[in-house]
């Protein structure tokens, strides 16, 4: 499996909607078109919302997982300008 | 973009929209506004743009308030009658929003003040609805190049225009000269139904934001009525006019002048 380099972290576990998208959306501000930002979160109605979010925004979803019981990673690679 | 996590939550709804997001609501907290009246039209403009979080919003007005006043500037209230307008607004905006810093210009404007109290600022907003002061604004506006958002209401129709110095069309364009006075009604014939400011001056407001956030379409080269009764917005082309003596390629009207005041302001 090729590995997908980082260019931003960003935590936002302990958030809730709809600042979870907030902060999604000012993190990958953040970031140049064609970098990615990772994601890692608790608040299960944003592991659906916040990747749907950002495709909207005309960004790629690279991944949605759960990576144990309470958390998700999700990775997004910017794909236009804000 | 450094937001405290209040200001997160407060714009929260700005942020998430692709057109606003932080960079645009940045944007608008560094954005300074100046309106001329804090009246009928003043009042919901103000209002939201100290919502939205618009960094700097000066008024000027220098009028008091007065209970006749209450029935559609919703800026003021029984606690602030013969308070001055701009000073009462002031209290209610930064009340709403305490990182709005709302520069209060008690004076009336003339030909004298004018540019020097419009060159700091980005926008322009007339609210005064009487006819010496829109053309001393639009006159001042041309000559500073500064976008004017301009509204205007009577009874139960509106109208909203935005001015973008030399791309579009000025006020002058639109009519040469003021009307003569005795074809605008007297205070005592003008009426106007209260929600009708708050209507014309959300238009304003939402001109505002787009030209400091560069989004859509400003309606220059158009003014839009707005006809409660028959619930119509009909938005009219206004072409800029070449022979336009203040915005045109020859202009005539070089330096301001002032208009005698016997019209009636709402
Ligand atoms: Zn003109």
């Amino acid at each position: 499996m090729e590995d997908i380099k980082i260019d931003k972290n960003l935590d936002i576990r302990g958030e809730v909607c709809p600042y979870t998208l907030v902060k999604s959306k000012l993190g990958i501000e953040m970031i140049e078109v064609g970098q990615v930002i990772e994601i890692i979160l608790d608040y299960p109605e944003a592991a659906d919302s916040v990747p749907k979010a950002m495709e909207n925004y005309g960004h790629k979803v690279l991944k949605i997982e759960k990576i144990n019981a309470k958390e998700w990673i999700l990775q997004v690679r910017k794909e236009v300008e804000d | 973009m450094d937001f405290s996590e209040e200001q997160l939550k407060r714009y929260s709804r700005h942020i998430i929209l692709p057109e606003v997001g932080g960079k645009g609501q940045k944007k608008i907290s560094e954005a300074k506004v100046l309106m001329v009246g804090a009246g009928g039209l003043g009042c919901p403009v103000g209002y939201y743009l100290a919502a939205a979080g618009v960094g700097t919003i000066a008024i000027v007005d220098n009028d008091e308030v007065e209970l006749s006043n209450l029935q559609r500037q919703i800026a003021h209230s029984v606690k602030t009658l013969g308070v001055n307008k701009a000073e009462s607004a002031k209290q209610t905006f930064e009340s709403l929003n305490p990182d709005v810093n709302v520069v209060t210009i008690k004076e009336r404007l003339n030909s004298k003040n004018v540019k020097d109290l419009f060159k700091d600022y980005d926008i322009i907003v007339d609210g005064t609805d009487n006819f010496p002061t829109r053309y001393l604004i639009n006159d001042a506006c041309v000559m500073l190049k500064k976008p004017l958002v301009s509204g205007a209401i009577l009874r139960f129709e509106g109208q909203v225009t935005t001015i973008l110095p030399h791309e579009g069309h000025c006020y002058r364009c639109l009519f040469e000269e003021p009307p003569p006075p005795g074809l605008v009604p007297s205070c005592q014939e003008a009426g106007v139904l209260g929600v009708l400011p708050g209507v014309i001056g959300a238009l304003q407001a939402t001109e505002v934001l787009k030209l400091i956030l560069g989004k859509g379409k400003p309606l220059s080269g158009y003014l839009l009525i707005y006809d409660a009764l028959g619930v119509n917005f009909r938005k009219v082309k206004v072409p800029k006019n070449k022979d336009c003596a203040v915005c045109g390629d020859n202009p005539t009207i070089t330096e301001l002048t002032d208009l005698p005041e016997e019209y009636c302001s709402i």
